[in-house]
């Protein structure tokens, strides 16, 4: 095991397999003064960037009409966890061209499930 | 025991706070180091201690080298670097090892080695040059301009700032804060970046300015009024 790894090792923390085209939803802690909640943020991972530590994930959502992308730290102690709801059925990793499309043309199939 | 050690740079990652903040640090493979030489106060005029770097087969030397390495009682290293006692401290003897153990997390350190070579640059990249506008037909865009005057006096003045070889110069990063000591493998964790490629080798060694950095001080309540 390289020196990088082994850094690294700790800071990985246990996150579902996530495919681009899933809808997921991320419980994010969120600190309000003293005090900490949990806030979900539910919508479609659009694009995934590895590497260790350092790997993040782009969620998207149409929140009352208005789009919403957050990217999150796959590993930060800020998420609680992260549920895979549904996969979608999708060509390409980065699903960029949802941004442009609304409504009906936004709807994508569900992936044939695995076993 | 001593106050630094020789490191070779192993590449950049980012470590999580427990409230999710991301700070970017380096990861250096510290060490192993073996005292090469003591310099003692008759001897040489001052104290300090010349250290080797230990990695994996012993390195291949002259033989004017490999004497010195003998009458330390040590198998040759690549690269040696002096480090100075801590103050206060007993000085190690010759062929004594010195770990990362010397530091601890939370300490300042300042790192010291060769920053990556540019090559041969421009003004504006080397020396900061506002250079001239892209467009409008300026004709004038990364070149110095003028270096002086003419008739007087018709020489170009010491130190004029021209283009030429950039970086791989001698480079200290002063006051990181250590993340993590692993000694198990001999790394060390610094918060932010330091000089060089990965493999680049530098030295650590507690911070000389440490003392000038804020800490955050418990607030004195106000005298007078309540």
């Amino acid at each position: 095991m390289g020196a990088m790894e082994l850094v690294e090792k700790a800071q990985l923390t246990e996150r579902p397999a996530m495919k681009s085209g899933d809808t997921v939803r991320v419980h994010v802690k969120v600190r309000e003064g003293d005090k900490e909640r949990i806030q979900v943020f539910e919508g479609v991972v659009i694009g995934q960037h590895r590497g260790g530590t350092r790997a993040s994930f782009t969620v998207r959502k149409v929140s009352f009409g208005q789009g919403v992308e957050r990217i999150f730290p796959l590993h930060s102690p800020t998420i609680q966890k992260v549920e895979v709801m549904r996969s979608a059925k999708v060509r390409r990793a980065k699903l960029y061209y949802l941004r442009a499309l609304k409504g009906k043309a936004a709807r994508m199939k569900d992936a044939a499930r695995q076993n | 025991m001593v106050n630094g050690i020789i490191g070779r740079k192993v590449g950049m990652t980012q470590v999580f706070d427990a409230d999710g903040t991301v700070h970017p640090a380096t990861v250096i493979k510290a060490g192993p180091c073996v005292v090469v030489q003591a310099k003692t106060a008759q001897g040489d005029g001052y104290e300090a201690v010349q250290l080797g770097l230990v990695e994996g087969q012993p390195a291949k030397v002259g033989k004017p080298l490999a004497g010195h390495y003998k009458k330390a009682g040590v198998p040759p290293t690549r690269v040696r670097r002096e480090v100075k006692l801590a103050a206060g401290a007993e000085a190690p003897k010759v062929g004594d090892q010195v770990l990362a153990s010397i530091f601890n997390v939370g300490e300042r350190v300042d790192i010291v080695g060769h920053g990556r070579g540019k090559g041969f640059q421009g003004v504006m990249k080397r020396h900061h040059f506002g250079g001239g506008a892209s467009t409008h037909g300026s004709m004038f865009h990364r070149a110095p301009g003028s270096i002086g005057a003419s008739s007087f006096p018709s020489r170009v003045v010491k130190g004029m700032r021209m283009g030429g070889r950039m970086g791989g110069q001698q480079t200290t990063v002063h006051n990181l804060k250590v993340l993590k000591v692993d000694l198990e493998n001999n790394l060390l964790l610094v918060e932010g970046g330091i000089p060089g490629a990965p493999t680049a080798y530098v030295v650590i060694r507690k911070a000389i300015k440490a003392k000038r950095i804020k800490v955050a001080q418990v607030e004195k309540p106000k005298k007078g009024k309540k």
